[in-house]
């Protein structure tokens, strides 16, 4: 069929433009827009009518006008050119090469909006990921396939966090094909800069795809910008077997993107004005986290977001967390006491935690250990508060050691170093190491066996330490 | 049944998964329609003049006006036959493993068409009538053994009746002829293979009370907010609180003949997580897979928006049908608030006017019709068989506020009300059901079946803890304020006997081997023990037995593990009754000054 070019534009806002009299046309087509001056913009059909199409533009509408401007359906849905060479290489927020160095040569040209998994082929993610971060991987372990967001805030360390999980995040089974996509939707240039300058002074360039929306970029592109670097984390993980990380940052921005056409659209708006379809339109992006029957490689993604007024039941955390694996949540109380990284252990959750560890994942105490600190720590937590408003003295002495072993906790356990990278052993035996600070009768949650094993050698040790 | 009349029309407009088409004179409402040259499966959702508005089940990207729509002058149906259970089936009722072979990728593309049973399997047919015996819809032809644990009972098909002319013993595919009813002359040819519109309750003869319990082993549900067979459940709860886990142990533990499991809108690992694990786990009654009593139905929530509607829709019928045959039946689905989005999304495109928070006015009735389609019945038939659905729905309200529409429309029709808490799961408390705020309507009615079990002491054992966990929750107010030494010492045994039936019996672990189930009568030992404890406590309290030497007594250790008993030791549990009373003797002062302080 020949492309078909049209100059019947009837109107223009915010960001689609109607065009008129069409044959012919297809849902959800890619639209390529020349404007008087030679300027090329793309963008895809929303909505037809019979002949008429709704046309939402991915580099905004300003500039176009309704008599020279040229509007042509291409047939085909907009597709990303992906290849191996992909690693290394920086593109802009439309997967167009910004990095000064060659076009790519397409392997395969993929829609970007990718198909949804058969729940049927998945295979269910339960490979365990080392990131050397104790509160991950001590407490709420990452495992191959899942999707684990960070919910941060304005002010937070999210991006050094981020970074330090991309450089070290390995698998302990030993070395694998293992790549980073890297999305960056509408972050300052600074931000952006700092994340490609981290990789490049740690070498991780090599092995990482960055897709760059900044913040002065047309809103509108930022729609895409996810589903490109998924679409290339999808070749990577199932055509070239890779182990891919997808990093997205910052998905608040992408949200109020989306909000921004349902607006111009004028649909019926949602909660806080955003559409009612930003659970499913979330969820497709989300989902293609994972991994397949018969395919060894996986795609895990780490979405950051920051949450508005800190607030976790805004609607972008909110559905995020229903559809994520759980989620990492960052604290402004642990920041400004100076904790590097900032995880607010309790509410933070990884939902496949149980099927990476134990027994031949990790360790056989793993499971135990995990709960037990957790118990431990919300129970010294609450034995804080507790002091806060009658003194310390109205504590008991199970309370005191609780509370004590609390912030013992987050100076020593929480607490750790931008470049520390902790191996899970490490981790666990510190969990250990601080359980000896409570009385061996309050630990509930551990077996016995456990106890005995990991628990009483350190007492003995101790004890004799005190004696002497 | 009426001939179905084909209608042909063409698209006019395509708005994401709306498209109206025009030229439908004819067509009907809730019409299946193919849209397109791909096929797509859709339903007709609005009829204005000769257009119809059509939801389609797939993703509509390519489709262009002028493409033709065709009706089949059919409404949405599943198929009805041996070979459902163990099947794992998208929203409207195609079976994922096909899609896969058909697509032959590990992606869903569209315009896929695969048949929902197997039509080439050849099922062994026994049958329980024989020819000349006069029949009525709803009476059992026959049975097949679908699978070890399962008998499938092939019914006669509603609206038919008469004598049974002709029964074909032996192997057959479920498209084959197995019997023919002679209606004064019409004969019916019945197959095992049938239909049913999933929009349409399938009729029963006599609705009947719920008071039969349906245990699920998980000791909050059961023995305090317990779920009657036929029974209606909500799970609302914020994301992290556990809805999920809390579903999956329902639809492995649940005493159900069958089980349904619909996973709407949710993630594609947790389907996979259930298809993956019910092969391996064995059902506590019969000793079987759990697959063999499970058919799953997922519409993850990165697939079409208004399969999602549907697929409610097909897993209820689904569950009718076996309902039908005689069994108990539990529908898990997770979650009906994506279902609900589904409605919104669709309504909003129909530019309807928007109700509350844009969901569409008839929300309300929508879940209460879902919803009364549970229930414990006589099914129809001659032999007055009894059948049941419980229907156990999450729910999840957006930022954990229970006061959104979906939820307080579902908790207008369910009566059970299992509230779960953010607090409770930071804790890790699990499951995190708020035991001040969760209720169960159905509490009244099934204590005395309970009573008659365990020597009438079910009831009581479980409103005096309740009432040690409502005075807890008020001497914390206390506490908090002046702290725990202004306590009086019975007050301290309360909360101490409080967190003991907090820790030791309403929290559980899913993911432990043992504790993850608990049968009624380990449930009913634990809490009997936890009491005794706090009553032999309260009386050596009044002795003068000193406080701390009371509450650090080695049995409390015992008490705390009894969770982790096999069923089959559970017996030990009788015995702590001896070590308490013997602990706690030794510690009480000789001669007992009831007035120490």
């Amino acid at each position: 069929m020949l492309p078909r070019e049209y100059r019947t534009i009837s109107s223009i806002s915010g960001p689609l433009m109607m065009v008129e009299k069409t044959q012919d046309v297809r849902f959800d087509e890619l639209v390529e827009i020349t404007l008087a001056n030679g300027d090329k913009r793309r963008g895809r059909v929303l909505e037809i009518e019979k002949d008429r199409a709704l046309v939402q533009v991915f580099e905004g509408t300003s500039g176009i006008e309704n008599e020279d401007t040229k509007v042509r359906f291409v047939g085909k849905v907009l597709t990303l050119p992906v290849s191996r060479d992909m690693l290394g290489r920086v593109f802009n927020g439309r997967g167009e090469p910004i990095d000064g160095g060659a076009p790519l040569i397409a392997e395969q040209n993929l829609d970007i909006n990718g198909m949804p998994m058969n729940p049927f082929s998945r295979d269910y993610p339960s490979e365990f990921i080392q990131t050397g971060i104790s509160t991950i991987d001590g407490l709420n372990p990452m495992v191959r396939g899942q999707k684990l967001p960070i919910f941060s805030a304005s002010g937070l360390p999210h991006n050094r966090m981020a970074a330090q999980i991309a450089r070290q995040a390995t698998v302990i089974s030993g070395h694998e094909d293992f790549a980073v996509v890297f999305a960056a939707m509408g972050i300052t240039f600074e931000e952006a800069s700092f994340f490609m300058e981290d990789f490049r002074r740690t070498g991780a360039l090599q092995r990482t795809v960055l897709y760059i929306n900044l913040a002065d970029d047309p809103a509108i592109e930022r729609i895409s910008t996810p589903r490109i670097a998924l679409t290339a984390a999808e070749y990577l993980a199932f055509e070239c077997n890779m182990h891919v990380v997808v990093i997205l940052t910052d998905l608040t921005n992408y949200c109020e993107a989306l909000r921004e056409i349902s607006a111009a659209r004028k649909e019926v708006p949602g909660r806080r004005g955003y559409p009612g379809y930003l659970y499913t339109d979330l969820a497709t992006m989300y989902e293609r986290a994972g991994r397949l029957k018969g395919k060894s490689g996986s795609i895990t993604q780490i979405p950051i977001l920051t949450m508005p007024e800190d607030d976790k039941t805004h609607p972008i955390p909110d559905l995020t967390g229903y559809i994520t694996e759980g989620q990492i949540i960052l604290s402004r109380s642990l920041h400004r006491q100076g904790i590097y990284p900032p995880v607010d252990v309790m509410p933070s959750l990884s939902r496949l935690k149980d099927k990476g560890i134990g027994k031949g994942k990790t360790r056989e105490d793993h499971a135990d250990l995990m709960n037990q600190l957790f118990a431990a720590y919300a129970r010294g937590k609450e034995a804080k508060e507790l002091a806060v408003i009658l003194g310390e003295g109205a504590l008991s002495d199970e309370d005191k050691a609780f509370a004590k072993f609390a912030d013992v906790f987050e100076d020593k356990y929480v607490r750790q170093g931008e470049y520390e990278n902790r191996t899970i052993q490490e981790t666990l035996q510190l969990g250990w190491d601080l359980l000896t600070m409570i009385p061996v009768k309050e630990l509930k949650r551990i077996r016995d066996a456990y106890i005995e094993k990991y628990l009483n050698p350190l007492l003995k040790e101790k004890s004799e330490k005190g004696a002497e | 049944m009426p001939e179905k009349k084909e209608v042909k029309g063409v698209i006019e407009r395509i708005s994401g998964s709306l498209v109206v088409a025009g030229g439908m004179e004819g067509a009907s409402m809730q019409d299946v329609v193919h849209i397109g040259e791909l096929g797509l499966v859709g339903e007709i959702l609005e009829v204005n003049g000769d257009k119809a508005s059509i939801q389609v089940y797939e993703e509509t990207s390519g489709l262009m006006p002028g493409e033709p729509v065709v009706s089949m002058g059919e409404p949405l149906s599943v198929e009805l036959g041996p070979g459902i259970i163990e099947q794992f089936y998208d929203g409207i009722q195609r079976p994922l493993e096909l899609i896969e072979n058909a697509a032959k990728s590990p992606y869903i593309s569209r315009g896929i068409s695969v048949p929902a049973l197997d039509r080439k399997k050849k099922w062994k047919f026994e049958p329980k009538v024989k020819a000349g015996d006069e029949v009525i819809a709803g009476d059992i032809l026959g049975t097949v053994q679908e699978t070890v644990v399962v008998e499938h009972r092939i019914m006669v098909p509603y609206g038919i009746k008469g004598k049974v002319a002709k029964i074909e013993k032996g192997e057959h595919t479920i498209e084959d002829v197995i019997a023919v009813i002679d209606d004064n002359g019409t004969k019916h040819e019945v197959r095992m293979l049938q239909r049913w519109p999933v929009r349409r309750p399938r009729p029963v003869k006599t609705r009947l009370a719920p008071n039969v319990p349906m245990t699920t082993g998980q000791r909050v549900v059961d023995a305090f907010f317990p779920v009657a067979l036929g029974g209606t459940a909500c799970v609302p709860g914020p994301f992290g609180s556990g809805k999920t886990v809390i579903q999956h142990q329902f639809a492995k533990w649940a005493q159900a003949q069958i089980v349904v499991y619909v996973g709407c809108g949710e993630r594609g690992n947790e389907m996979t997580d259930v298809l993956l694990e019910f092969p391996e786990l064995d059902d506590p009654q019969t000793g079987q897979p759990l697959m063999k009593r499970t058919t799953l139905i997922a519409n993850t929530s990165n697939m079409p928006v208004a399969a999602r509607e549907a697929s409610v829709y097909t897993a209820i019928t689904l569950a009718e049908y076996y309902r039908d045959m005689g069994y108990s039946v539990a529908l898990m689905a997770d979650s009906t608030s994506r279902w609900a989005e589904a409605l919104r999304e669709m309504s909003g495109r129909l530019e309807e006017m928007p109700g509350e928070e844009g969901y569409p006015a008839y929300l309300g009735t929508r879940l209460a019709s879902f919803y009364e389609r549970a229930g414990r019945c006589i099914v129809n038939g001659k032999d007055g068989r009894e059948g049941s659905i419980t229907v156990i729905g999450a729910v999840s309200p957006p930022g954990g506020d229970l006061s959104e529409p979906v939820t307080q429309n579902t908790l207008r029709v369910t009566k059970v009300f299992w509230g779960l808490d953010a607090n409770l799961a930071y804790q890790r408390h699990f499951p995190a059901i708020n035991w001040l705020n969760s209720y169960s309507l159905y509490t009244e009615r099934l204590d005395p079946y309970w009573d008659e079990r365990f020597d009438d002491q079910w009831s009581g054992l479980r409103v005096e803890s309740m009432s040690l966990l409502e005075q807890e929750a008020q001497l914390n107010e206390v506490v908090r304020l002046v702290g725990i030494d202004a306590l009086s010492r019975d007050e301290r045994m309360v909360m101490e006997t409080a967190k003991s039936l907090r820790e030791d019996f309403l929290h559980q672990n899913a993911f432990h081997e043992i504790d993850t189930y608990a049968s009624m009568e380990k449930q009913f030992k634990m809490l009997r023990t936890i009491i005794n404890f706090h009553h032999a406590g309260l009386d050596a309290l009044h002795k003068g037995a000193p406080m701390n030497k009371l509450f650090n007594l080695p049995v409390r250790e015992q008490i705390a593990r009894m969770r982790y008993l096999e069923e089959k030791d559970i017996g030990q549990i009788d015995k702590l009754e001896d070590t308490i009373k013997e602990q706690i003797n030794a510690i009480v002062p000789v001669g007992g000054d009831s007035n120490a302080a």
